[in-house]
């Protein structure tokens, strides 16, 4: 597995973030050293093990398809400087 | 004085509660001066509660006859919603948040006196182990101000053991509430997954975070932990058993409980000073009449932090995948297309570590990588959890160290790697993946600094946990 700067700067994008250069040169050996030890896993037989994603088991939550309180639309908005018109305002999108 | 008697007092009125109130606000203000432990003190909140609570008393109403935590001061970590008050979870990107509607623990305790003081400080989203990695303050060990109170739940350790008359909710993921428990020498108990709501949490892992509570004594945390448990409609991952009455394990006899000493956790790695005191304190379990014997529990021990960091870091990655600067928390101006305009409110708001954290997370679940790290974890997860139910079947509880160092200098700290210091959770991440409640037990003292000993029960043994625990601290 090759963990190089073109790696790390894409997984970054991915999840929206971008370094500085100080932070890449910082994070590539630290994910390096991270990877290679986390790799240790794969000693493990795990051939015939299901994964969990979970700890414990759970059972679907289902309920009542009933109207209950909800904050209002003004309650919702309050949090935000970026409204317009009852309206969340986000960045443009094309 | 102990919480009972505490009420007792509040109810008969020898106590006012209001001027109660305004003593222990007093009181935060100046252990906050000195070690730091909240984010933000709730005294407008506080004194509300405080006031409505007396106005009741001189009608003297009914409604509080039966009120479990009445005037008790209630401190929650900042991941904990209040309603109205800030709240932040130690990130700059949730800076001025103030949430429209309580968490489900929150509720619970207002429905049952309790008066929400604060918001505790801690690792930004609970990442960390000492409370470093945070927006806001550092708290401070309450023993040592050049040591770290642990995390990330360091600033309800910090000030469970400071502030009388107190108890604190705290979260763990991995050991945020048994490891600043440790290293402030107080009670913490991390709950089973799904026994208390997460409903109001704000999330660092779905399938790894727990609420539960922390304070000096094992009463208090069983105290807490009976107003907290029990089902919720409004998280789909609340367990939909009745709880249990915690408080009648409190110094119910241990005799004839079996107790695993977990072979692994001891001997290289662990300080010897701390692997002294958890031996007395096992020695003392034996002298109350339960059995020890060493119990082998290689895969926790040895595979516990890369499954339980590839696990928690993949999901951490998702979760956090909704702060984007839209609807609540930090804002930048608007401008630049979608992508551009998120890119900038994370990168700007964002601490160091959690960048570390959402890009190790975001590797493990992609595409080519998916199957050796994050299935491969959850695999391994499978394992871990048979090998402790195995150790079940025999034992009623395990035991470890709960931490395998004192409390460090935070010069020591700043010298670690991210892996080093990912490396020093080992006793406390294996639990934590599989979804077992453990406690912290303060077994004693090291060149003045507290020890802590982690007891580990199967799930939903939480009350086996707090008969063991109530075995100590009998001063």
């Amino acid at each position: 597995m090759e963990v190089d700067r073109k790696l790390l700067e894409h997984v970054a994008e991915v999840a929206r973030i971008k370094l500085t250069e100080e932070e890449i040169g910082k994070f590539l050996p630290q994910l390096k050293e991270t990877l290679e030890f986390f790799s240790k896993l794969k000693e493990i037989d795990t051939d015939n093990a299901k994964p969990s994603f979970q700890p414990v088991e759970l059972k679907n939550a289902v309920r009542e398809d009933k109207e209950g309180k909800c904050i209002s639309q003004d309650e919702a908005l309050s949090l935000t400087e970026h409204k317009k018109d009852g309206y969340f305002k986000g960045p443009r999108a094309v | 004085m102990s919480a009972k008697n505490f009420i007792d007092k509040i109810k008969n009125q020898e106590i006012d509660i209001v001027e109660h109130t305004e003593k222990i606000l007093g009181e935060c203000k100046e252990i906050n001066k000195e070690y730091g432990y909240f984010n933000t003190i709730s005294e407008g909140l506080a004194l509300e509660q405080a006031k409505e609570i007396r106005k009741q008393l001189k009608n003297s109403s009914k409604n509080l006859k039966n009120k479990k935590l009445l005037g008790i001061a209630i401190s929650a970590k900042d991941a904990i919603c209040v309603k109205g008050v800030e709240t932040t979870a130690g990130s700059k990107i949730l800076q001025n948040y103030k949430p429209l509607f309580d968490a489900f623990v929150i509720q619970k305790v207002k429905e049952e006196g309790g008066i929400i003081i604060g918001k505790t400080a801690q690792d930004e989203f609970g990442f960390g182990t000492f409370s470093i990695n945070s927006a806001f303050g550092i708290p401070k060990n309450p023993f040592d101000t050049e040591r770290s109170c642990g995390g990330s739940s360091g600033g309800a350790a910090g000030l469970s053991q400071k502030l009388a008359n107190h108890i604190a909710l705290g979260e763990s993921t991995g050991g945020s509430i048994t490891t600043p428990a440790s290293f402030c020498g107080v009670y913490g108990l991390c709950p089973t997954y799904g026994r208390v709501s997460r409903c109001g949490l704000i999330d660092f892992a779905n399938s790894l975070d727990k609420i539960g509570p922390m304070g000096k004594t094992i009463e208090d945390v069983a105290l807490l932990m009976n107003v907290i448990a029990g089902h919720d409609a409004n998280d789909s991952t609340s367990l939909n058993e009745k709880s249990e009455d915690y408080e009648k394990y409190v110094k119910k006899p241990v005799k004839g409980m079996k107790i695993g000493i977990i072979k692994e956790a001891f001997g290289s790695g662990v300080e010897r000073e701390v692997e002294k005191n958890v031996y007395n304190g096992i020695q003392e379990l034996e002298e109350e009449g339960a059995k020890a014997e060493e119990v082998s529990l290689e895969l926790p021990i040895k595979y516990g932090i890369p499954t339980y960091y590839m696990i928690a870091t993949s999901e951490a990655s998702t979760n956090l995948a909704k702060y984007c600067g839209m609807r609540y928390g930090a804002f930048e101006k608007l401008e630049g297309s979608f992508n551009e305009y998120f890119t900038k409110v994370r990168s700007n708001n964002f601490g160091e570590e959690v960048k570390r954290r959402i890009i190790l997370g975001t590797f493990a679940r992609m595409a080519g990588y998916r199957d050796a790290f994050y299935l491969k974890a959850a695999k391994v997860r499978t394992l871990m959890i048979n090998e402790y139910k195995k150790a079940f079947r025999k034992f009623d509880a395990l035991v470890s160290p709960t931490i395998s160092i004192l409390p460090p200098k935070f010069s020591d700290i700043e010298k670690l790697s991210p892996l080093q210091h990912y490396m020093i959770d080992v006793m406390t991440v294996s639990p934590n993946v599989a979804g077992l409640p453990h406690l912290n037990v303060p077994v004693g003292f090291e060149k003045n600094l507290p020890v802590g000993m982690l007891l580990i029960a199967d799930h939903l043994q939480e009350g086996k946990l707090i008969q063991l625990g109530s075995v100590f601290g009998n001063e």
